[in-house]
């Protein structure tokens, strides 16, 4: 064990599998020789070479559609998006080919490809640098989508998408490549030392998909969140001084039914928080889930605190950004209903 | 100025009622285009991008230094090829017209552009249809039946009824799953291939589009991608004049030859008769021996002529003139090898004749065998509860949970219509 943060959690659990699988690659754009603008895949092309951590041209919707194309020939392809932000232009190839490929040729054809696309703001990347897009994939059948908040997940969720025969849009909050966050950008930055979920084998190991985990026991409420919302929901009920169950998604897709439903039955109240905007977003899907699974126990409406439904703004980014406060705040409203 | 003078709107050399006129065509003369060495550099074999190359002349001679070293058989193999394809075309059009199937897209005049490059390449090269290359499966040899249960969505179809008619795949032929989504399997052919060159391995990867999907994001992604790791791939265009309603000139054929884009990528680029069967053999080969010794991808814009409807879906006598396929420079593709194969001798009409009766009594055959595997409306059928299969490969909770919905629905039955409901 080792304390690592999260780029090197991902880092080494792209490692740990390029050296058991030869057949894993990674494309992206300045994955290569320079590690990539996060650092994500540093020294690895170094370690596996230049046919294996690969240097793309810029053109996301190209790369997706050769790591399709390696994918069907028996490789293992890990394609990176700088930021989550630019995913777009390969929309269609991830959308119409890669998700539906096993099923419009009845299991003849699939390419097991993991996409990595950092998400989320926070850190002054105005609206081309701050989206969290999740909800739009979840939306799409054949993928399964996934969001770690913490080192240990990072690594364990990424070895288990790479080694999926289906594909997996692979979301990383930037925000906490170097340390929890909780919202208040006002305290000094955290590191990974310390954190319990920092500590992060060297080795192999694995964090199945479609599992969600409760982070923290509680008996007043049930607070639903991922990514950078764990930490920012753990702090917004300190604030508040609630004893809230804090349930970390992980796999937004599939869904980690049975572990919502229990803790919203057990505290009968619910918050679902997320930092991508609010209409449509994935949070009406939780929101549903609850509603359909627990209705007869639930004491209160469910809440859902959100990114506003504005492009993210750069100067006002703590303004829009669903901190401490406004979970608190709606945490505090759920409790209050009679 | 008015706007009209800065605003350039393409127009057909001819509407419906106008007389067809193909002279926009930048034709060579058979034999007239010199053939490199195959592992020539890029630099200096542009000029194929603009020139076009024919080995057939009008006279069923083959001629000039593009001529394939095929034997006999070869030939009649590529013609039993289209033809089987052409009868294929025509009583599958003719069932979909009765309404056995749901769609149907034909390739007739077509049939050289997938026929003679099947042939040119290896069975371990992999293929990347666009959905007007059935030649490909025909040629490789998968069954006729199995195509045919795919367009009947009928019990035994490859895609368990996933899939609209005609968007065939082929796992153990080497043919990819065809996509409604046009340019898609461009990148993903270049994807292929880039593996195969990643493992070392010395099969190629193939893909098609058509002209107009040239204009696609995912054309020029294949054609960046392809030359910068130069990728071991053949990225084919099929020029066929049409995109549904609109001409060439609207993927920005009107002053350049579509070939012509490889240039700015770098890319070996050649223009070949695609109604020639020696012709794009021969180039098919060409490139593939290029791509084989490590020189890269080549871009191959086949010239031919879509002389059917762009589907079951549009009639074109409302867009272009209704017999404009018969002012076609380019003749037609059967009917030019027939030419050939009896101007060398060995071959005869009575032969020909034969070879056509065959191939029609074989569809025939296989027709009424794919209908014994049932329709999408008649026994026997596909099990709708299959639909929930492959989404992926294990089926997640929810998933189960709709398929028992899907099933308990059989079953339901509204209280407003029991026999002993009020109101």
């Amino acid at each position: 064990m080792a304390t690592m943060n999260m780029v090197q959690a991902l880092n080494s659990a792209m490692d740990v599998v390029m050296e058991r699988d030869p057949n894993v690659v990674i494309l992206g754009e300045d994955v290569g020789y320079f590690g990539g603008v996060f650092r994500c895949t540093e020294g690895l092309q170094e370690k596996y070479g230049e046919a294996r951590v690969i240097d793309a041209p810029i053109a996301e919707g190209g790369i997706v559609g050769c790591a399709i194309g390696m994918g069907v020939h028996g490789l293992r392809p890990i394609a990176e998006m700088q930021f989550a932000d630019y995913i777009y232009p390969g929309f269609d190839q991830i959308v119409s080919e890669l998700a539906r490929l096993r099923y419009r040729t009845a299991g003849d054809f699939f390419a097991p490809v993991t996409i990595r696309a950092p998400c989320g703001g926070g850190i002054r990347g105005g609206q081309t640098h701050s989206q969290s897009p999740e909800g739009i994939f979840t939306h799409v059948c054949g993928l399964q989508v996934a969001m770690p908040s913490n080192p240990y997940d990072a690594k364990g969720l990424l070895i288990s998408a790479i080694e999926a025969d289906d594909p997996v849009v692979f979301f990383e909050p930037k925000r906490l490549y170097h340390g929890p966050f909780d919202g208040d950008p006002e305290k000094p930055a955290t590191s990974w030392e310390g954190h319990p979920l920092g500590e992060v084998p060297s080795g192999y190991y694995t964090v199945p998909l479609g599992r969600a985990q409760v982070l923290r026991e509680g008996a007043d409420v049930t607070v639903l969140c991922y990514g950078t919302m764990v930490h920012v929901a753990q702090a917004a009920a300190e604030l508040a001084g609630v004893d809230a169950e804090i349930v970390d998604v992980r796999t937004l897709a599939p869904l980690d039914t049975a572990t919502l439903a229990e803790s919203v039955k057990k505290t009968g109240r619910c918050v679902i928080v997320h930092e991508a905007t609010r209409f449509s977003g994935y949070g009406a899907e939780l929101a549903a889930t609850v509603q359909e699974e627990c209705f007869y126990h639930l004491e209160a409406p469910v809440t859902r605190v959100a990114g506003w439904d504005t492009p993210y703004p750069h100067a006002f980014e703590w303004d829009y950004f669903p901190g401490p406060r406004r979970v608190a705040a709606a945490i505090e409203r759920v409790l209050e209903a009679a | 100025m008015t706007p009209a003078a800065r605003f350039h709107v393409p127009h057909p050399s001819a509407r419906p009622g106008e007389a067809p006129d193909f002279g926009y065509l930048k034709l060579s003369a058979a034999g007239a285009v010199e053939r490199p060495a195959p592992d020539a550099h890029v630099h200096d074999i542009e000029h194929l991008a603009y020139g076009l190359v024919r080995v057939l002349d009008d006279a069923g001679g083959a001629v000039g230094p593009w001529v394939p070293s095929l034997d006999g058989e070869t030939l009649r193999e590529g013609l039993r090829a289209m033809l089987l394809t052409r009868a294929f075309d025509d009583r599958l059009l003719r069932m979909q017209r009765q309404g056995k199937l749901s769609f149907f897209m034909q390739t007739l005049g077509e049939e050289a552009v997938s026929v003679a490059a099947a042939l040119a390449l290896e069975p371990g090269d992999m293929l990347f249809p666009h959905y007007r290359n059935v030649g490909l499966h025909i040629a490789r040899g998968h069954s006729p039946v199995e195509l045919m249960c795919q367009c009947l969505s009928n019990s035994r179809d490859m895609c368990k009824g996933r899939q609209m008619p005609i968007m065939y795949h082929w796992a153990r032929g080497n043919i990819f799953s065809i996509s409604g989504n046009l340019a898609t399997q461009f990148p993903q052919a270049v994807g292929w291939a880039m593996a195969a060159a990643i493992k070392n391995e010395a099969n190629i990867a193939a893909g098609w589009v058509g002209e107009g999907s040239t204009a696609e994001a995912d054309f020029h992604h294949a054609l960046t991608f392809a030359a910068v790791y130069r990728a071991p791939v053949l990225l084919n265009v099929v020029n066929n004049q049409w995109a549904i309603s609109t001409f060439q000139g609207f993927a920005g054929g009107e002053r350049r030859p579509f070939a012509a884009r490889g240039l700015g990528y770098g890319i070996a680029s050649i223009r070949v008769d695609g109604n020639d069967f020696l012709a794009v053999h021969a180039v098919t080969r060409w490139a593939a021996e290029r791509a084989r010794m490590g020189r890269g991808p080549t871009l191959v814009e086949l010239v031919t002529y879509r002389r059917g409807a762009h589907s079951t879906s549009d009639d074109p006598s409302r867009y272009r003139p209704r017999d404009e396929w018969k002012a076609w420079p380019l003749g037609d593709p059967i009917e030019r090898l027939q030419a050939h194969l009896l101007a060398g001798g060995g071959w005869s009409e009575a032969d020909q004749a034969a070879l056509a009766a065959e191939c029609k009594a074989q569809v025939d055959a296989c027709w009424r065998e794919a209908l014994a595997y049932g329709s999408m409306t008649e026994a026997p059928r596909l099990d709708q509860y299959e639909l929930f299969e492959d989404v992926y490969r294990d089926m997640p909770r929810h998933l189960i949970a709709q398929r028992d919905a899907l099933r308990a629905l059989a079953d339901y039955q509204p209280k407003a219509a029991a026999p002993d409901s009020e109101g």
